[in-house]
């Protein structure tokens, strides 16, 4: 069928749009001059016609090739703009309604790849030449394709019961789809549930989320697993398979009340690092917290005396239920559930402040990380909402609030996080309120952006809290002089008055940075997903598409995409949510048809491809003697193509002849833009 | 100046679908400045190059082939990098018993988040490859007869001083 790319010259009909993207192609490409150099030089290649417009992008730009498809009878697209990945499908689509085949078009990257990277106009505009040069020897071998068509199972994995995945699981199931929902703690709740207040309208957390918690554990159309993970995810969009695994509870969730007399009779008490950050007490057999969801607790086997032991049994002894509904036998169960769509709302971890030696964390009792204090404050804490130091007793007489202790800062996270300048005026503002301590922040600069926030930051202004531009150099004991005795000293540059200050206080409280997830790149991994340098998952389009991911049918939401508050976190779960209904309605999706296929005729039967391909797509037919690729497996990564030593795969939207014709295009036109003579006719391929 | 310093080297590179094509996006986006000596083909995946690209571009007058990836362990398509890895191993040792410099070749890993590593990057080759000079395959090509080091601005020593160096990975 095919011939080598050269050897003829093309019969279609190629037209050639050239963008100008306002100034930002335009700017340094010379565009009318390619247009016209396109329409001249490359007539003889299949180009019938050679256009600039100020946007092709726009309704009148695809107007445009519209038009020229159906009077000019074109039967290929080139359009020179901006990168495919912005805007492919737009074009695709432009030709699919003038009656062309979607896949005979080709963009060519003359914005990220030449007016924003290059500084010269004239090399600028030789580049642009070739790269289209390079597109038009590409697109004649392009072949009409249709899309494949993947039905969208119904059923949605949400991994991560915090507020994200929370609001994303109840929009799905509210709008009558089943959700799975994943959660490694055993309770729903994340962060959020953590914390006291929330700002800037100072609503307790609690009262806000436990409802939404209840009516995810209550939700018809929602199966919550908790203490579980997802260990593996294969197939792709539409139908996915995920194995997950439920740890071992110890408690049979059939019969159980959530009474909670096994948590009131068990002997073990182990601080709990996960809920209380550190600050208070759980039982061996615990809830997260009294609100819980859901209900019923968990053996924690590594502190429970009789997995240490042998003996106790308290918690079975007194469980109330017939049958008893703690069950010691009781092992990790692995299940395999098939989904359409995974929403990722894995969340953050905070910065380990002990990272920061200079800050005392760790090594000075009364130095607290932003969630310990959430804990201190929070009326359910360990304290009953005592803002007190560690002894128990003492109300602090001054507070001093860090800023940016982990963000912002070149040795630790050069980003900002978000949250912490609102969440210490709300630190500034508590503090105030229970104690009515001295409270000084200090701070690089004040963000408060965001509706209702600035207004907060000026309502704790106006409650006398203090503030110093700066940032902290120390946070010590060592007293200089007798005032300082028995104070935790802050010394900092205080940048407005251009002086050192020492200011002492009695509790110091470090707004601690959002970092990744310490596993995000293994999660990211095993669900097919890319993390940013800073280990945050990354978005499709970090303005434009803001929750879906490079890979079709995984989709992020909260602080796992990055750094966010809360009204921003919600959003995003519910924008999560939106896309994957959009998607479930639909019924199905058009994959792109970039597949493999084998020619049986050319395949000798070698098998070298056989081992090649990791979605085991490729099949050996003993009977026939040839390879087989499934196009339901084959994800169109081109390796067997790559491989074949008889040329007998061939690869959709990237053949061999594509791909060679595309250099020689590219190769057409020297640095300067000067015609390089013919192509060298040669190592083309073998079989024709 | 001398003549290498005036040398424009013209560079075919290769890009993944996934890392390295919106790697080179995201240095546009940034702003991020590199020698235009470079121009890209995007692929789906590196595990595509077929290593017949790598010497169609050379036989058709690059100075120099980039092949760009997702870092190991990062492959989209799971581990098809590695695969990428292999024969590009395997493509230098065959380049240096034609009498080409390897050096010509590279590969580079870049995620979708790395465009100033990608800009770095081809701004280093574009130099390096001005230092060897320009291959001029096609001449030698039509020509036939003369030997390709005696052609490749470099003299016939520069092949025969360059032993073939296979690296470790590529040993059987």
């Amino acid at each position: 069928m095919s011939t080598a790319p050269s050897s003829s010259k093309s019969q279609e009909r190629i037209g050639v749009y050239v963008c100008h993207c306002g100034s930002n192609i335009a700017g340094l490409v010379d565009v009318k001059d390619v247009a016209q150099w396109a329409g001249r030089e490359l007539a003889e290649d299949g180009v019938v016609i050679a256009r600039d417009y100020q946007f092709m992008c726009s309704n009148l730009g695809q107007e445009l090739i519209e038009a020229d498809i159906k009077e000019q009878g074109l039967t290929r697209v080139v359009v020179a703009a901006c990168s495919p990945h912005l805007h492919e499908a737009t074009f695709r689509t432009a030709c699919q309604r003038a009656g062309l085949n979607p896949y005979l078009c080709e963009m060519v990257s003359i914005r990220e790849q030449v007016s924003w990277v290059h500084t010269d106009r004239d090399l600028a505009t030789a580049k642009a030449k070739a790269l289209i040069a390079g597109g038009v020897e590409r697109v004649a071998w392009h072949e009409p394709l249709e899309p494949l068509i993947v039905p969208i199972n119904p059923t949605t994995l949400v991994v991560g019961g915090g507020i994200a995945g929370i609001q994303a699981a109840l929009e799905i199931a509210d709008s009558g789809y089943p959700v799975i929902l994943v959660e490694r703690e055993p309770s729903i709740g994340g962060h959020m549930a953590q914390f006291d207040k929330t700002f800037p309208t100072l609503d307790c957390a609690a009262c806000i989320l436990t409802p939404k918690m209840v009516a995810v554990g209550s939700h018809p159309n929602i199966t919550l697993l908790t203490y579980s993970e997802v260990e593996r995810v294969d197939g792709y969009v539409g139908s996915f398979l995920v194995t997950i695994r439920k740890k071992a509870r110890y408690v049979n969730a059939e019969t159980c009340t959530g009474c909670g007399l096994c948590i009131e009779k068990c002997p073990v008490r182990v601080v709990d690092e996960v809920f209380e950050a550190g600050l208070g007490y759980r039982k061996a057999v615990y809830r997260s917290f009294p609100q819980a969801v859901p209900k019923y607790p968990v053996i924690d086997t590594e502190h429970c005396t009789y997995f240490q032991r042998g003996k106790c049994k308290a918690c079975q002894i007194f469980c109330p239920t017939q049958p008893k509904s703690i069950n010691f036998e009781q092992k990790d169960e692995i299940i395999q559930v098939e989904v359409g769509n995974i929403i990722l709302a894995t969340g953050y971890e905070l910065f380990d402040c002990r990272r920061i030696p200079q800050y005392g964390y760790g090594r000075l009792a009364n130095v607290y990380t932003s969630l310990e204090f959430e804990r201190l404050c929070n009326a359910a804490g360990p304290t009953g909402g005592e803002v007190v130091l560690r002894d128990g007793v003492t109300k602090p007489k001054t507070v001093g609030i860090i800023h940016c202790v982990g963000s912002r800062d070149s040795k630790y996270n050069s980003y900002c996080s978000v949250i912490c300048c609102m969440q210490s005026l709300k630190f500034a503002h508590l503090v105030k309120e229970r104690t009515g301590a001295e409270v000084y922040n200090f701070y690089i600069d004040m963000r408060t952006p965001f509706k209702d926030y600035d207004e907060f930051y000026q309502k704790v202004l106006a409650e006398g809290v203090h503030f110093v531009r700066g940032r902290v150099a120390e946070v010590t004991d060592a007293a200089r002089h007798p005032g300082e005795e028995g104070k935790i000293i802050v010394q900092v540059e205080d940048t407005l008055i251009g002086r050192q200050r020492r200011i002492p206080v009695d509790m110091v409280i470090l707004s601690a940075a959002l970092e990744p997830r310490r596993d995000a790149q293994e999660v990211a991994h095993k669900f097919g997903i890319a993390c940013s340098a800073n280990g945050w998952f990354i978005e499709k389009h970090p303005k434009l598409d803001p929750v879906a991911t490079m890979t079709e049918g995984i989709f992020i939401a909260g602080c796992a995409q990055g750094p966010k508050d809360i009204p921003a976190t919600v959003a995003q779960g519910a924008a999560a949510a939106a896309r994957v209904i959009g998607r479930i309605h639909q019924g199905h999706l058009a994959l792109e048809p970039v597949r493999a296929s084998v020619i049986a005729e050319r395949c000798s039967g070698c098998r070298i491809c056989n081992n090649l391909c990791p979605f085991n797509a490729i099949s050996f037919r003993e009977d026939l003697g040839v390879t087989e690729i499934n196009p339901a497996l084959c994800q169109g990564c081109g390796t067997c193509v790559a491989a074949c030593p008889a040329g007998a795969i061939t690869g959709t939207q990237f053949s061999n002849e594509q791909v060679f014709a595309q250099i020689e295009g590219l190769l057409m036109l020297d640095f300067s833009g000067a015609p390089r003579g013919a192509a060298v006719r040669m190592l083309e391929p073998a079989l024709s | 100046m001398s003549e290498s310093e005036r040398f424009e080297p013209l560079i075919i590179g290769f890009t993944c679908n996934w890392c390295s094509y919106r790697a080179a996006d995201l240095a546009g986006t940034s702003r991020m400045k590199y020698p235009p000596n470079v121009r890209l083909i995007r692929l789906m995946c590196s595990g595509r190059l077929d290593p017949t690209f790598v010497l169609k571009a050379l036989a058709n007058g690059a100075d120099g082939v980039l092949i760009t990836g997702c870092h190991p362990g990062e492959c989209h398509y799971l581990e098809q990098n590695y695969k990428a890895m292999r024969r590009y191993y395997l493509l230098r040792a065959m380049l240096t018993q034609m009498g080409i410099e390897p050096e010509r070749v590279r590969l580079v890993w870049a995620s979708a988040a790395e465009g100033a590593r990608f800009a770095e990057e081809v701004t280093r080759m574009v130099e390096d490859v001005r230092r060897l000079g320009p291959l001029n395959w096609p001449a030698i090509a039509a020509d036939g007869a003369e030997p390709a080091a005696s052609r490749n601005g470099h003299g016939p020593a520069a092949a025969a001083e360059t032993a073939p160096v296979v690296p470790e990975e590529a040993k059987p």
